[in-house]
């Protein structure tokens, strides 16, 4: 340090050296923050990797959780669970998710449309476990079961605003020629938007769909009380039912390193579900970007 | 960014029945997004109605949680929740910008795509993952710390556990570990910090793209190093977007639940020290809406939620409006 | 975009028709979990009738019974009558099973049994007592070797049947537990760290040195933890075990409807922190879009764990009922009704 005001200043285009190593060791911090965000997530993929795999055989996938205390048995329940909610969850989704992106990109002087705009944004951010509470108000409570169906209500809720963005994003992304030309040629409004623009913009609206369904795939805490979980495999949208997060959950917090052990290969399967379903959306809309 | 594009050209109607079915159909299910706005409201009011009554605002200034006595005051979930979220934000936003600008500015495109993904993927991971891991892989490397500190200098662990137990806490006090479980408010704060980078870090990295080319050039023109293109250009013209992200991540982590309440130790106190086991209101009402008893105890966990439902929506709110403020700017 | 519609509305239906038999759900208890969970593996190869039993603690399987929202709650505690009361409809107690809930501990360099005393438990609850080598625990332990660590103290999150027992225990016998603290599902605590579930405390407990927890004989014997004996209210330290527990209720009077505290028994033999478990339901099993046919299968589901289902008890340290008991769960089954007429 005591050297540096004795070496010429004007050394390279005029760059004193306090600005030079400034600027080198904000490169550095900038490379090192990187690498700490991304550290993470190799560090949970590697973890989940090396102690899940070996659980992931065919019983984890044909078999129900054994009585607490013996070994064997797998997580049927909790797969079958998820994929019943998913199912109910992406019919809610799309229908009003779509409709909506429909709405506020088609419908832009519509009186309402910025209403609907500014409420979908605002429930894309209230928090997953609050969403639980008011479905379990609204049908937990009145049908008078767990159920299923009340976790595919409280997921497919949470993906609405995700569908809504993405489906209003690509509409709009479509060029207004093709609406003209659609309404030139003496077809309806309706026709236009569901048999041309609908069509064109289908590749951005599944990769919306996709994105909202990883997204709620991994949700536990809106399901705790509302498909309330299950040891059985059950198929009845009106029965109590498990998924993968929920039994995650459950494994995880558990003190018996059978439950430990299958919870860690529940979270390797979903984690990669969720991963695979992401890249593939992603990769798909690509073109777009 | 579809402000731009001309508005639809007002074209001669041909009214059509179907028209008129279709507009009501997709107005109707829209409305859909309304009603589960409101039906919040409204349901989250009425079931947490006799705890409104009963203690008012109060509900959210004191300090007690106790069932035997039907007293509830959510101070200290309020606090926990507070305390982890803004602890979080703080280690996550440094951390944020930096992968944003390493992505926007200094990756070459062959770096910069697979890192921006890897971010993506981050922000795909669910909760109970999270909490997972750092369950079994950071609560133990936690625990380590902490009883290295409760046995190495055990004078001041027993003159703080004292003060610990008569409610009071000291500065030396405040980095001793309360209880050696490796659970507890650190730790959630952690993990939290982790979760909520790629909010921050992909709304960052979009709005530092968005910077116009000629800032950047004007500086470098002027015989700026990078850095100080980076720290006089960009960070000041992409602040405002910046911020908006950072909003952004915080509404998520004031209702980030699982993960918490999988790490945190679940103790509804105010915390006496970085490692103490405390409680958000996320993960009180994960541990105790089920069994919660019908009356008082039930209305004020749903009194957390209404709670959290009014601040995330003021939250989004903010973030919105700052987000909408600064698109034109950057278009 | 129509075809994913239609796929998705056919998946819907075509499960809706693959759902066949009704299962039964019920809920609560995590103390009795490990019991239920083979009990329903078991019942279910005989009689191939499907149960689905949630551990979510004996508080949520009180509150959740009472919403409707399952077919019965399991609990630890029977419910106060101010609680019964809060129900819509008439409900009965049965006592499937009786268990012990142990101080079980993880303490560096200790692999005996400790001592207990319940006065020594309240303390170490109440935070007063702070350090394993404290005078109080080795004046019970002087052939122990006990560490200057700090005890962990590790009780449950959640409202819960053994937070119940225990505390209804500890009240017994300390006057300064009963008005600091008292007993219920849940209590404000006034130290510790929490775990949501037997399960949650075990795992504690499991993974730190230093720590005492109060959990269910199962879990502290499945995940190998070591606990203490505990002196009863005749001066005697009982290891906590099927016998001493099962001694618990021996010379109790048990009312008719079953609901009793079993806690610091007179009995000389008894593990003073024993409890019997609970199923409880509707006594009219019409409600909601429940089917006689319904209604008889979980009566004989219920009839089964009183009866046959008890040879389970014993091999997963729970004590079976007393004859007696039996015999009055049993009057309590034969008073189920639907829509008023007898079953």
């Amino acid at each position: 340090m005591a050297v540096s005001h004795l070496t010429p200043q004007l050394t390279r285009g005029g760059l004193s050296r306090g600005r030079k190593s400034k600027n080198a060791l904000m490169g550095v911090m900038i490379g090192l923050g990187t690498a700490l965000v991304v550290a993470p997530l190799i560090l949970i993929f590697g973890f989940l990797l090396i102690k899940g795999v070996g659980a992931l055989n065919l019983d984890f996938f044909l078999k129900n959780p054994a009585p607490e205390g013996e070994a064997g048995g797998g997580w049927a329940n909790a797969i079958t669970g998820s994929l019943l909610i998913l199912a109910m969850a992406a019919v809610l989704g799309v229908v009003v998710g779509v409709a909506g992106g429909i709405f506020l990109a088609e419908f832009p002087r519509h009186r309402l449309m910025p209403t609907i705009r500014m409420l979908s944004d605002v429930l894309s951010g209230i928090p997953a476990i609050v969403m639980g509470l008011v479905v379990y108000a609204l049908v937990v409570k009145p049908m008078g079961h767990f159920s299923a169906m009340a976790g595919g209500i409280a997921l497919g809720l949470l993906m609405v605003p995700i569908v809504v963005r993405t489906t209003e994003e690509v509409l709009k992304l479509v060029p207004l020629s093709v609406r003209e030309a659609g309404l030139a040629l003496g077809l309806p409004q309706w026709k236009v938007i569901l048999s041309i623009v609908l069509p064109a913009a289908s590749g951005g609206i599944i990769t919306g769909l996709m994105l909202a369904l990883a997204r709620v795939a991994g949700e536990a805490a809106p399901l705790l009380f509302t498909a309330f979980g299950s040891n059985l495999v059950n198929l009845n949208p009106l029965q109590p039912t498990s998924a993968l997060p929920l039994q995650i959950y459950i494994g995880a917090t558990s003190a018996y390193d059978e439950n430990q052990r299958l919870a860690q290969a529940g979270a390797l399967l979903l984690i990669t579900l969720i991963f695979v379903t992401s890249l593939l959306a992603r990769f798909a809309n690509r073109p777009r970007r | 960014m579809n402000e731009t594009l001309p508005r639809k050209v007002k074209l001669p109607r041909l009214s059509s029945r179907g028209d008129g079915i279709f507009r009501t159909v997709i107005i109707g299910l829209s409305l859909i997004i309304a009603l589960t706005f409101v039906l919040s409201i409204v349901l989250l009011g009425q079931q947490s109605w006799p705890a409104i009554q009963e203690f008012g605002l109060g509900f959210l200034t004191t300090n007690v949680w106790n069932p035997v006595t039907s007293e509830y005051g959510a101070l200290s979930l309020v606090m926990g929740t507070l305390l982890t979220s803004f602890l979080a934000l703080l280690i996550s936003v440094p951390l944020a910008i930096a992968s944003a600008l390493f992505v926007a500015e200094y990756a070459p495109k062959w770096l910069a795509n697979p890192v921006g993904y890897l971010v993506e993927l981050l922000a795909a991971v669910p909760s109970v993952v999270y909490g997972l891991w750092a369950l079994f892989a950071l609560k133990p490397l936690f625990q380590q710390v902490q009883l290295w500190l409760y046995t190495s200098n055990p004078d001041l662990t027993g003159h703080c556990i004292e003060l610990f137990n008569s409610n009071k806490t000291s500065l030396p006090c405040f980095f001793m570990p309360q209880v050696p479980t490796g659970l507890g408010f650190l730790l959630a704060v952690t993990i939290l910090a982790i979760m909520i980078l790629p909010f921050t870090a992909s709304v960052a990295r979009d709005v530092i793209r968005l910077v116009p080319a000629d800032q950047r050039e004007a500086m470098y023109a002027l015989g700026a190093t990078k850095w100080e293109v980076i720290s006089l250009a960009i960070l000041p013209y992409a602040r405002a977007g910046i911020m908006g992200g950072v909003i952004l991540a915080l509404g998520r982590a004031l209702g980030e639940t699982l993960a918490v309440a999988m790490v945190i130790g679940n103790t509804p106190e105010i915390i006496k020290s970085i490692w103490s086991p405390t409680a958000t209101m996320a993960s009180m009402i994960a541990n105790q809406f089920g069994d919660a008893r019908e009356g008082l105890q039930r209305a004020s966990v749903v009194g957390l939620g209404l709670t959290l439902f009014f601040v995330s929506v003021f939250v989004n709110l903010i973030a919105r409006s700052i987000i909408l403020r600064m698109t034109p700017k950057g278009l | 975009m129509k075809k994913l519609l239609t796929l998705g509305l056919g998946l819907v239906t075509l499960t809706a028709a693959a759902a066949s038999a009704e299962t039964i759900t019920g809920a609560g208890s995590s103390f009795v979990y490990p019991l239920y969970t083979k009990m329903f593996a078991e019942y279910k190869k005989t009689n191939n009738t499907d149960v689905n039993y949630q551990s979510v603690g004996s508080g949520a399987g009180q509150q959740q019974i009472i919403a409707r929202t399952v077919d019965f709650g399991a609990s630890d505690n029977p419910m106060s009558d101010e609680t019964m009361k809060t129900a819509p409809g008439k409900l009965l107690h049965i006592p499937t099973a009786i268990g012990a809930v142990v101080a079980s501990y993880n303490v560096p360099g200790v692999t005996t049994q400790l001592q207990f005393t319940g006065p020594l438990l309240a303390d170490i609850y109440l935070g007063k007592v702070k350090l394993w080598n404290d005078p109080a625990i080795k004046k019970l332990n002087p052939d122990v070797t006990l560490p200057a660590l700090p005890i962990t103290v590790a009780r449950r999150s959640d409202g819960s049947g053994t937070t119940a027992v225990f505390t209804d225990y500890l009240s017994k016998i300390s006057t300064e537990w009963k008005t600091k603290v008292g007993s219920a599902n849940s209590v404000q605590w006034p130290v510790g760290v929490g775990g949501k579930g037997n399960d949650g405390v075990a795992g504690i407990v499991k993974s730190t040195p230093g720590s005492i927890g109060y959990v269910e004989l199962t879990y502290a014997k499945q995940n190998k933890l070591l606990f203490g004996s505990v002196q009863n209210h005749a001066g005697k330290f009982i290891v906590p075990d099927n016998g001493p527990a099962a001694l618990a209720a021996q010379g109790v009077v048990i009312p008719a409807d079953t609901r009793v505290s079993i806690t610091n028994s007179a009995n000389a033999g008894a593990y003073p922190i024993s409890s019997f478990t609970y199923v409880i339901f509707y006594q009219d099993q019409k409600y909601g879009n429940r089917t006689q046919a319904q209604a008889k299968e979980f009566k004989n589901l219920l009839n089964w764990m009183v009866g046959a289902g008890q040879q389970y008890n014993e091999p997963l340290d729970y004590a079976k009922l007393p004859a007696n008991v039996v015999n009055k769960a049993k009057t309590i089954l034969n008073s189920v009704t639907y829509g008023g007429a007898k079953l």
